[in-house]
């Protein structure tokens, strides 16, 4: 196996360190969104905002696929393995996600639900397969990315002629949540939010590729720069997105040019287009009812879908009232703002989603990043 | 005419245990001589007592237990009963002493293959005889079917302190210098690799090893300049490290260039969405040393097979916090905080 020193060298990261702070004015500042949970892991994972200057800032975005489902959808999940016919197989970030009433689904399979940790759709088919007599859900969620597995799964399911495989669907769209974002008051009226420009998704661009940003950079004015995951990528992107406020540039560039395509993966999307629909609205945690955000199956495909089989139930279900993961997703607070980070909500104990996955902005900064909240130690 | 009793031989081949095997008549008392007296054999064991009895040596001793419940069972680079033998020896060595003897209690689930026990009672005896600490007392009992996983053993030690030695988890103090062994994560990335619902293609065995030899050198070269020592086992070294920063009340500061890891071990983990600092290790210990015998103690390790890669990865500080801290290799700063719940792969 190669591995990816080559895009985490010390050396190099320092030399664009160095080209970052010579090229951002020193006048003004820059705020710059993550979008990605993926980013936000790999700038906390790697210290990189020790390596920018101070008037380059990072503000980490909702697009970590764990943080931004709602409670009621937990709760739908949990009521869901609750069933005795239900085996409920789920992505492990999922188990200690918080529902209502300190619920989750690492208490629900506790308490004797059948709930099974997956690595993937494939895995949740062959349960079904060998275990017939079981009504297997998969607990699809995700960005773009996961997205095509779960159109194979359920063509795999079809092909096969499986009765008892179906997923509850959970798959929501980046675009539409940028485009929230942007236009939300926090960003547009009330100024309480400053974006100067985006980091692009790295795994989700490898499907969707890079078009589907050009809007943001024309209708919102916005510089866009596709990034890929290592910590070099990150800090090039950074440097691109200077040079673009520099230049009064909005454009969309490619970082990750050895994995992003213009126009993206045409197979994957074509699956995900022959099996999904858009949903009118979807629920985001912290975004609230986003319009034409989330993906359903279609009709011909209504067989595989938990919802319809086992008549799911929208339930209404909030967060703890002082949990500022809302605010901390549309990038209105930081992790420290909240009057619950690391005294009730640690990750051991989370109370909101964004402390639960390693790519929540709660979770990444309480892991590798608190101690600059803290007086230094002393070297 | 004698009437003489026929004995129906173990089908080791294609028999497996049945609930007759802990039932403390004739089979069970079979299993034990035909497997495990077999496999595990030597004095103490012979006269065939549900105990042993052994002279006291003078001086401070230690006493350990430790339950295996790894799955898969037989994994790359060793199985669940050479992991009872290493890990139980590693508890006894981590506080400077000479493991002297072993016990070892099996649960069993009734229809676990009798090859398979065999293959474990086997690998036990060969990594005790190798270790030179014997087993020297046990236990079976079986279970119904359902009730446990195969099989899950229990090994206890005892062990003899050198004069003068005594290495406790408080005893870092600011100035210390923190030593790691060897490469990080080789263990837990052998297990995963042969999880049933994960297998990928690897050549990474698990470092599982008895300690002790390493140790003794480790003694010789440093003595009571030697603080602490711990295997860094489930949770990795991240967690040893945040266990001995509360227990010292002190910090860590770590260096990530200096942390050792196989290529082959980083590749996977960044695969599986995992981080090499909190994956278990086997064969593997951290040890605080006093900072004017912490070159002698490295060179000593260096001498030994198993500490070859040996490395000084970082110091203790003063730290009011107890956080344990790196300079990535990247050149950033960053907690290596506690971990939380199991490590699993990422989903995006």
């Amino acid at each position: 196996m190669k591995h990816a020193d080559e895009y985490r060298d010390g050396r190099l990261a320092r030399a664009l360190a160095a080209r970052i702070a010579g090229e951002a004015d020193p006048a003004g500042s820059y705020h710059f969104m993550e979008f990605c949970g993926g980013h936000t892991h790999a700038i906390s994972r790697y210290g990189i905002q020790d390596l920018l200057p101070a008037n380059v800032r990072m503000i980490h975005g909702p697009g970590c696929p764990v943080c931004v489902l709602p409670v009621g959808r937990i709760d739908a999940a949990i009521r869901l393995a609750e069933r005795p016919d239900v085996t409920l197989c789920t992505y492990g970030d999922l188990m200690r996600v918080p529902g209502s009433h300190g619920g989750s689904l690492l208490k629900a399979k506790a308490a004797g639900a059948d709930i099974r940790m997956v690595y993937s759709t494939i895995d949740a088919l062959r349960i079904a397969e060998t275990e017939p007599e079981r009504q297997v859900v998969f607990f699809a969620i995700g960005f773009e990315t996961t997205t095509p597995p779960t159109a194979l799964a359920i063509k795999i399911a079809a092909a096969k002629k499986l009765t008892n495989f179906t997923i509850f669907c959970n798959h929501v769209l980046t675009p539409s949540a940028i485009q929230n974002i942007l236009e939300s008051p926090d960003v547009r009226e009330l100024g309480r939010v400053r974006i100067d420009g985006f980091i692009g998704p790295a795994h989700v661009s490898t499907v969707i590729g890079s078009e589907p940003y050009a809007f943001f950079a024309e209708e919102f004015e916005k510089p866009v720069v596709i990034a890929g995951f290592e910590p070099l990528d990150v800090m090039q992107a950074i440097l691109m997105l200077v040079r673009q406020v520099n230049d009064g540039r909005c454009e969309v560039e490619n970082q990750y040019t050895r994995a992003v395509k213009p126009g993206g993966n045409k197979r994957a999307k074509a699956e995900v287009a022959e099996i999904f629909e858009l949903r009118k609205s979807f629920e985001w945690r912290g975004l609230g009812h986003v319009p034409y955000s989330g993906l359903r199956l279609k009709e011909a495909y209504a067989e595989f879908d938990a919802e319809r089989r086992f008549a799911v139930a929208h339930i209404e279900a909030h967060d703890n009232p002082a949990c500022e993961c809302g605010a901390i997703l549309r990038g209105v607070k930081a992790p420290a703002d909240c009057k619950l980070f690391g005294t009730v909500c640690t990750p051991e104990t989370p109370m909101g989603s964004c402390m639960v996955s390693s790519e929540g902005a709660c979770a990444a900064h309480w892991t590798y990043g608190r101690f600059r909240d803290q007086a230094r130690v002393a070297s | 005419m004698t009437l003489k009793a026929y004995k129906r031989k173990l089908d080791i081949k294609n028999g497996c245990v049945d609930l007759s095997h802990g039932s403390g008549g004739r089979a069970m008392t079979q299993l034990i001589a035909d497997i495990f007296h077999e496999a595990l054999d030597n004095a103490w064991l012979r006269r065939g007592n549900d105990q042993s009895a052994f002279e006291v040596i003078g001086g401070r001793m230690v006493m350990t237990t430790d339950g295996y419940v790894v799955s898969p069972i037989f994994f790359p680079g060793g199985d669940i009963g050479s992991l009872a033998v290493h890990g139980t020896i590693n508890d006894i060595a981590m506080a400077g002493a000479r493991p002297i003897y072993l016990s070892a209690g099996f649960i069993i689930e009734e229809g676990f293959a009798l090859a398979d026990l065999k293959r474990i009672a086997d690998s036990m005896g060969e990594a005790a005889r190798n270790a030179g600490v014997p087993i020297i007392t046990g236990d079976t009992k079986v279970v119904e079917r359902g009730k446990a996983d195969g099989v899950f053993v229990t090994t206890t030690g005892v062990g003899v302190v050198p004069d003068g030695l005594d290495l406790s988890s408080e005893k870092a103090r600011p100035g210390d210098r923190v030593i790691l062994s060897g490469t990080i994560g080789d263990h837990g990335v052998a297990v995963m690799s042969k999880r049933q619902n994960l297998t990928f293609e690897t050549d990474i065995v698990s470092d599982s090893a008895a300690l002790h030899g390493l140790v003794a050198a480790m003694v010789e070269a440093g003595g009571t300049s030697l603080r602490v020592m711990r295997d860094p086992t489930r949770g990795g070294l991240a967690a040893t490290l945040n266990e001995l920063a509360h227990q010292s009340k002190v910090g860590f500061r770590i260096a990530e260039e200096a942390v050792p890891i196989k290529s082959e071990v980083a590749a996977a983990c960044d695969l599986l969405g995992l981080d090499p600092l909190y994956v278990a290790n086997e064969g593997k210990l951290v040890a605080v040393v006093a900072p004017d015998a912490a070159e002698e103690v490295l060179a000593a390790m260096r001498a030994h097979p198993l500490g070859h890669d040996a490395a000084v990865i970082g110091d203790v500080v003063a730290d009011e916090h107890h956080f344990v801290q790196m300079t990535t290799a990247f050149g950033g700063g960053r907690i290596v905080d506690w971990l939380s719940g199991e490590q699993l792969p990422r989903i995006c």
